[in-house]
C-alpha cells in the first residue's frame, strides 16, 4: 500500500458547528499530516483565518450565528487565503453565490474523506503560483507566452475567444469557475447573462482537446455552477 | 410658399376609429327612406331582398306589413318569414301581432328585414320602440334592413306637424338615422303617388279617401318629398365630410365646437318639446354638443306635479335627441342658467317665449322675464329666444297624487284662522287701552308668525282675515265692515303687503333649505356607503350595506344581485322584503352592461329599475330598485345619483374580490414557503448526520486499511450502505420537492453532449464495465431546460441501465431534432438489456414502483418517477419501451419542447 505523500504539512481552520462532522473532517485532515484548527461559528472563525496563519480554511455554510458567506465576503477584503465550503442546500444557487463571493471549491454534504482529502490537496497546490509559461495536460501542450497549442505534437488553431477561455480556466487550476465569472472574464462584463456562449465554445474547446468530448478528463463541468479544469 | 396639407384633426381621427370600433362585429343598418307612406319602401326593400337571395345570403323577414298591396305581397314569395309574437292587449283584449326578437335573435340570419322603424311596441314588449328592438339585433351582429318616413323623425316632426296639421305619435331619434350604415331614399313623384293612391294601391279605398283628404294634399306631399330629399342630401353631405375627413383633406373643419353649444332652459309652463326639438335642430346642423335643463324655483314647486312631470318628459326627451340634461334648484331662473353656462362653456342660451300672455301680465313683467333677466346678467352669452304657444301640457287629469301636501296646508290655513281669531279676543279688552295704531301691530305680528310657520298662501289668508277682524272688531264704526276713515285703508294695504312679502321670503328660504338638506342628506348617504363599504371584508356585506343605504335613500326596495362568476346573477343578498325582481330583465341588464327596467329604453313598464354596478374591470353585478314612487327616478339627478351608487358599489365589490384573491394567493405563497423551508430543514436534518456517518466510517475505513485490519471490510461496507441511504434520502426529498410543486425550473440553453460527460463522470463507479455509445449529429443545437433536474433524468437513466443489464453490454444515448408537427428535442438512452418486463411499460414511472418487485437489484423505484415528474415539470414526457432492433434491450425515450436557441455573436475572425 502506497502512503499518500503529504504535499506539505498544512494549517487548516475547519468552521463548523456539527461536532460529528468536525471530528470526523479533523481526523481525516490530520492523518494527512496538516494541523487543524476548529471554530464553530463565523466570526471566531474569521478571527481564526486573520490570526493563525492558515493555508487553507473549510468552511460550512450553515452556521449557527449567521451564514457562511459573510465569513467569506469580509475575508476576501484582506486575504486570498483558499476556501472551500461545505454546504447541505440542493439549491445549486447557493454554491454559485458562494463561489461568486470568493469560494473556490465546493462540497455536498454528505461526502466521504477520499473526497475532502482529494479536493483539500488541490486547493493547497494551488497554492504555489502556476507561473510556468508551458502547460502540459493529456497529450496537450499549451504555450501561453507564445498562445499556441498543440495536441499529440500537432498544431491545434484556436480563435482568440477559445484561447482566452482556455487561459483562465488552465490560469484558476483545480478551482470551481462559476458561468458568471467566466463570461466576465473572457467576453467582457456585458456578457454575464450568456451562458449559451460558454456552452458552445466549451463545446468547441473540448472538441478540439479532449479525447472524448462527450467524456471529458480535463474541461470539466459543475452543472448548474461552472466549469473546473484538472490536469490529471 | 408651398401649401402644406392640413394636418388630420386628432381628435376627429380618435372619433372616426370610435366609430369604426363601435360597429366592428355590429349589424349593418339599411333604411329605405320616403317622403311617406306609398311611395314604394317596403317593395324596395323586398326587392333588394329578392336580389340578395339570387347572391345565396341568409335572409329573413322579421316582419314586413304589406298593407293588403298585391304587388309587395308577390314579393313575399320565396322569402323565410319569421313568425310574429302574439301579444294581448290589457284592455281590449283584441291580439296583436308584434316582431319577435328573441326568436330573431336565435335564428340568427346573416341579413333581416323589419318593416316600419319608428312603430310602437305593445305594452309589455321588451322595449318600447321598434328601434330598439333592432338596435339588439345589430348588437347581434345581425344586418337589418328597415323602412321609415320622413315624418317620424324626432328632430322632424315638429316641421311636418305644422306642415301637414297632422301629429305624428310614432317617432324616431335622429341619431338612429344619423348612424344607420346606408339610407336608400325611396322617391316617388306627387303626381305619380295621387295617381297611385287614387288606384287603390296605397290603401284600401274607403280609407284612401279619408287619408287623402287629411295628408295626401298635393301641397302636403311637395312639401314632404322636400324635406326628405333634403335630409337624405344632408347625409350625404355628411358622408362626404367624414370621407374626406378619413383622407385628411377637409378645410372646412370647425375650429372651437363650444362656442356653437347651447343650453336650453325648459320652462315650467310652456310647449317644452317644440323648444327642445328646435334646439336638437340646430345643435344637429352646427354639429355642436348641447344642454337642457330644468330650473326649480319656489315658484315651480307650487305647480301642479302634472307640469312638473312634462317638464322633466321634455328632458328626457332632450336626452334621446343627444343633450345632456340637468335640473337645478336655486331661487331664480335666470342666474341659475347663467352660471350653468358659463360652468360648461355654453354659448347660447335658449329661451322659449310664451304666446297670448294676456297684456296686463306683459306689462307687469316687463323687464321681469328670464330672458330680459339673462341678458342683462351675461350680455356675452348669446341668447335666442323661440316662439311656443302657450298650450299647457295636457292630462293632468290622471294625477291624483297631484296634491300631496294639501293637508299640511290646509293645516296652515286652520292656523290662520285660529290666530286671527286668538288676535282679536286678546285685543278686545286692550280696546280703548291702546291706540288703534299699536293693536294693528299686534294683528301684524300675527301676520307675520302665520307667515313665517306656513308661507306665502296661509299668510295672505291670514294677513286678509286679519284686515276683516280689525275692521269688524276695531275701527269704527265697530262690529261693521263699513269704514270712516280713509286711512285705515293704508294701515290695510301694508298689512297685506307685509304678509305676502314674508310669505314670499319664508318660501323662498325653505324651499332653499329643503334643497340644502336634500343634498346633505343625498351627500351625507353616499359618504356614509361609501364609508362602511370601505370596511367591507365580504360581498355579502357590501349587498347588505348598499341595500339598506338604497332603501334609506330612495325610499323603496333595493337589492343587489352579484354575478359570482362574472356570467350568471346569484340569488337576492338579504332576506327580508324584496323588489319583484324579473331574474331575466337582470340577467339582460349584466349582460348588456346597461340599465333596464323602470324609466328606461328596455322593458320601462316594469317595477324596478336595474342598474349594472360597473367596476373598473368587469359589471360586478346588477342593483335592483323599486321606489315606491316610481317618478322620483324620472328626475335626470336621481338617475346620476343612483348610477354613482352603483359605480360606488360595484368598486367596492371589485375590491372585495381582489381581497379574497389576494389573500388567496398570499395563502398559497405561504404554504409554499412553508413547504419550502420544511424541505430544507428535512434536507439539512439528514444530511449532517449522514455526512457524520459516511465521514467517520470512510476515515475509520482508511485507518484500519493501513493497520491492515480485516475489520476493514466491515468499515467499507458501512460507507457503501451510507452512500445508498444517502441516495435514497436525496431521491425521496426529490420527489417531495417535484410532487409538491415547489421547484421553479431554471431555464438555460444546454448541450447534451456537456450533460452527458457530467452525468457519467457522477456515477464513474456504476458504469464500470458498460460502454457508453453516443450518436448524435455533429450540428445536434443547443436545447432548453434546467441544467441539474435533465442531468439528473440522464443519471437516473443511465444508473438504470447500467443495474438491470448484464455487464458488458452496451449503453447508448442518440438525439435529434424532431421538427415535423411540434417541435421536439429528442433523447433516447437505450440498452442492450433484456428489455421491460412486457405490458408495465408506464407503470414503470410510478413511484415505489420496479421493474422486478423481488429484484435483488437495489433501488426504491423512485428514479423514475422523479425522471417522469422533471419531464412534466418542462413540459415534456418520458416514454419506455422495449425493442427488438438493431438489438434486444429497453428503449427510454425523452420529448423536450424545442425552440431555436439564440444566435452567438461571432465576431471573431
Amino acid at each position: 500500500m502506497i502512503e499518500p505523500i503529504p504535499l506539505l504539512a498544512a494549517r487548516i481552520v475547519i468552521v463548523e458547528d456539527d461536532t460529528e462532522i468536525r471530528r470526523f473532517v479533523r481526523m481525516a485532515l490530520e492523518s494527512e499530516g496538516h494541523l487543524v484548527f476548529e471554530a464553530t461559528g463565523w466570526q471566531r472563525g474569521l478571527i481564526d483565518a486573520s490570526t493563525r496563519k492558515p493555508d487553507l480554511l473549510i468552511l460550512d455554510l450553515g452556521l449557527p450565528d449567521g451564514d457562511g458567506l459573510a465569513l467569506i465576503r469580509e475575508l476576501r477584503a484582506f486575504s486570498s487565503l483558499p476556501v472551500i465550503v461545505l454546504s447541505a442546500r440542493i439549491d445549486e444557487a447557493d454554491k454559485v453565490t458562494a463561489l461568486d463571493a470568493g469560494a473556490d471549491d465546493y462540497l455536498t454534504k454528505p461526502f466521504g474523506s477520499a473526497e475532502l482529502l482529494a479536493r483539500v490537496r488541490a486547493a493547497l497546490r494551488r497554492r504555489v503560483p502556476q507561473a510556468e509559461p508551458v502547460r502540459r495536460f493529456g497529450d496537450v501542450e499549451v504555450q501561453l507566452v507564445a498562445r499556441s497549442v498543440t495536441r499529440g505534437g500537432e498544431r491545434v488553431p484556436l480563435t482568440p475567444v477559445e484561447f482566452r477561455l482556455l487561459a483562465v480556466l488552465l490560469q484558476h487550476e483545480g478551482k470551481v469557475l462559476t458561468h458568471r465569472q467566466l463570461l466576465r472574464d473572457v467576453w467582457g462584463p456585458g456578457h454575464v447573462e450568456q451562458t449559451h456562449y460558454l456552452r458552445v465554445y466549451m463545446g468547441r474547446l473540448r472538441t478540439k482537446l479532449e479525447a472524448d468530448p462527450a467524456h471529458p478528463r480535463h474541461l470539466l463541468t459543475e452543472t448548474g455552477v461552472g466549469y473546473r479544469f484538472v490536469s490529471s | 410658399m408651398i401649401d402644406e396639407p392640413a394636418r388630420p384633426d386628432p381628435d376627429a381621427l380618435l372619433a372616426l376609429t370610435r366609430d369604426e370600433a363601435a360597429r366592428a362585429g355590429r349589424g349593418r343598418l339599411r333604411i329605405y327612406f320616403g317622403a311617406n307612406a306609398g311611395v314604394g319602401k317596403t317593395y324596395a326593400m323586398l326587392r333588394g331582398a329578392q336580389a340578395l337571395v339570387q347572391q345565396g345570403v341568409d335572409v329573413v323577414v322579421g316582419l314586413v306589413e304589406t298593407h293588403g298591396r298585391s304587388e309587395t305581397q308577390a314579393l313575399l314569395a320565396g322569402l323565410e318569414l319569421l313568425p310574429r309574437r302574439t301579444v294581448a292587449r290589457s284592455a281590449g283584449g283584441a291580439a296583436i301581432d308584434e316582431f319577435d326578437v328573441d326568436a330573431a335573435l336565435a335564428r340568427k340570419p346573416a341579413v333581416m328585414l323589419v318593416d316600419e322603424l319608428a312603430h310602437s311596441n305593445a305594452p309589455g314588449s321588451r322595449h318600447p320602440k321598434r328601434w330598439q328592438d333592432i338596435d339588439e339585433l345589430r348588437a347581434a351582429g345581425i344586418d337589418v334592413h328597415t323602412t321609415v318616413n320622413v315624418q317620424h323623425l324626432e328632430s322632424l316632426n315638429d316641421v311636418v306637424g305644422g306642415i301637414t296639421q297632422v301629429r305624428v305619435r310614432e317617432t324616431v331619434p335622429d341619431h338612429v338615422f344619423d348612424e344607420a350604415d346606408e339610407v336608400v331614399l325611396v322617391d316617388l313623384p306627387p303626381d305619380d303617388l295621387l295617381q297611385r293612391l287614387k288606384e287603390g294601391k296605397v290603401y284600401q279605398s274607403e280609407q284612401a279617401e279619408r287619408a287623402a283628404q287629411h295628408f295626401f294634399r298635393k301641397g302636403n306631399l311637395i312639401a314632404l318629398r322636400e324635406l326628405a330629399l333634403r335630409r337624405t342630401a344632408d347625409r350625404v353631405d355628411d358622408e362626404v365630410r367624414s370621407y374626406r375627413r378619413e383622407l385628411g383633406r377637409d378645410d372646412q373643419r370647425p375650429v372651437w365646437p363650444t362656442a356653437d353649444a347651447m343650453l336650453v332652459a325648459v320652462g315650467p309652463q310652456a310647449d317644452n318639446d317644440k323648444l327642445v326639438r328646435s334646439a336638437a335642430r340646430r345643435a344637429a346642423r352646427s354639429d355642436a354638443p348641447w344642454h337642457a335643463v330644468f330650473v326649480e324655483t319656489p315658484a315651480s314647486q307650487r305647480l301642479p306635479q302634472a307640469i312638473r312631470r312634462a317638464a322633466l318628459q321634455s328632458l328626457k326627451l332632450a336626452e334621446s335627441l343627444g343633450a345632456t340634461t340637468a335640473t337645478l334648484a336655486a331661487p331664480q331662473p335666470a342666474p341659475a342658467l347663467v352660471a350653468y353656462a358659463r360652468e360648461h362653456n355654453l354659448g347660447t342660451i335658449v329661451i322659449g317665449r310664451r304666446e297670448g300672455r294676456p297684456a296686463w301680465q306683459r306689462l307687469a313683467f316687463w323687464g321681469f322675464g328670464v330672458a330680459p333677466r339673462v341678458a342683462r346678467l351675461a350680455p356675452d352669452i348669446d341668447l335666442a329666444v323661440v316662439g311656443v304657444q302657450s298650450r299647457r301640457p295636457s292630462a293632468p287629469a290622471d294625477t291624483p297624487d297631484a296634491d300631496e301636501p294639501s293637508a299640511s296646508r290646509w293645516r296652515g290655513y286652520a292656523w290662520a284662522a285660529a290666530g286671527c281669531a286668538l288676535t282679536t279676543l286678546v285685543c278686545m279688552p286692550l280696546h280703548g287701552l291702546f291706540e288703534l295704531a299699536n293693536i294693528v301691530m299686534l294683528f301684524l305680528l300675527t301676520v307675520m308668525a302665520v307667515a313665517w310657520r306656513h308661507g306665502r298662501g296661509p299668510a295672505v289668508f291670514a294677513a286678509a282675515a286679519n284686515v276683516l277682524a280689525f275692521d269688524f272688531f276695531f275701527v269704527p264704526p265697530r262690529y261693521s265692515f263699513a269704514v270712516s276713515d280713509i286711512q285705515y285703508l293704508l294701515t290695510f294695504a301694508v298689512m297685506l303687503g307685509v304678509g305676502m312679502a314674508i310669505g314670499q321670503l319664508t318660501a323662498s328660504l325653505r324651499h332653499q333649505l329643503d334643497v340644502s338638506r336634500l343634498r346633505e342628506n343625498r351627500a351625507r348617504s353616499l359618504y356614509e356607503m361609501a364609508r362602511e363599504l370601505g370596511s367591507a371584508l365580504q360581498s355579502e356585506q357590501v349587498a347588505e350595506i348598499a341595500d339598506r343605504h338604497l332603501e334609506a335613500a330612495f325610499r323603496g326596495l333595493a337589492a343587489v344581485l352579484l354575478a359570482e362568476d362574472g356570467r350568471h346573477l346569484g340569488s337576492p343578498s338579504h332576506a327580508g322584503s324584496q323588489p319583484a325582481i324579473d331574474a331575466a330583465l337582470a340577467q339582460w341588464c349584466l349582460d348588456h352592461a346597461a340599465p333596464a327596467g323602470l324609466g328606461t329604453g328596455t322593458l320601462p313598464a316594469s317595477p324596478a329599475l336595474y342598474v349594472p354596478l360597473a367596476a373598473p374591470m368587469r359589471v360586478r353585478g346588477v342593483l335592483v330598485l323599486q321606489p315606491r314612487e316610481p317618478r322620483t327616478l324620472a328626475v335626470p339627478e336621481q338617475r346620476r345619483l343612483i348610477d354613482t351608487y352603483a359605480a360606488l358599489i360595484g368598486i367596492a365589490v371589485e375590491r372585495v374580490h381582489f381581497v379574497s384573491v389576494a389573500q388567496e394567493s398570499l395563502l398559497a405563497m405561504e404554504s409554499e414557503r412553508l413547504r419550502n423551508a420544511l424541505l430544507a430543514a428535512l434536507s439539512h436534518d439528514l444530511r449532517t448526520p449522514l455526512t457524520a456517518l459516511l465521514g467517520g466510517a470512510e476515515t475509520l475505513a482508511d485507518a484500519l486499511d493501513r493497520s491492515a485490519d480485516p475489520k476493514a471490510s466491515l468499515a467499507r461496507s458501512i460507507v457503501a450502505q451510507a452512500r445508498r441511504t444517502t441516495q435514497m434520502v436525496a431521491n425521496l426529498l426529490e420527489m417531495a420537492r417535484l410532487q409538491a410543486g415547489a421547484v421553479t425550473l431554471k431555464l438555460d440553453w444546454l448541450s447534451l453532449e456537456e450533460l452527458v460527460g457530467s452525468a457519467r463522470r457522477s456515477i464513474e463507479t456504476a458504469l464500470l464495465g458498460h460502454p457508453l455509445v453516443v450518436n448524435w449529429p455533429q450540428d445536434l443545437p443547443l436545447f432548453q431546460g434546467d441544467a441539474v433536474l435533465i442531468e439528473r433524468v440522464l443519471v437516473n437513466l443511465l444508473e438504470n441501465a447500467a443495474k438491470h443489464t448484464p455487464a458488458g453490454t452496451r449503453i447508448s444515448v442518440s438525439a435529434r431534432v424532431q421538427t415535423q408537427a411540434k417541435p421536439a428535442f429528442v433523447i433516447e438512452v437505450a440498452d442492450d438489456g433484456p428489455g421491460l418486463p412486457p405490458g408495465r411499460a408506464q407503470a414503470l414511472f410510478d413511484s415505489f414502483e420496479r421493474g422486478d418487485k423481488e429484484s435483488t437489484t437495489p433501488g426504491v423505484g423512485l428514479g423514475l418517477a422523479i425522471c417522469r415528474a422533471i419531464m412534466q415539470a418542462h413540459g415534456g414526457e418520458i416514454s419506455a419501451a422495449s425493442r427488438m432492433a438493431p438489438a434486444h434491450g429497453a428503449v427510454f425515450t425523452l420529448r423536450l419542447p424545442y425552440r431555436d436557441p439564440p444566435a452567438l455573436e461571432e465576431s471573431e475572425p
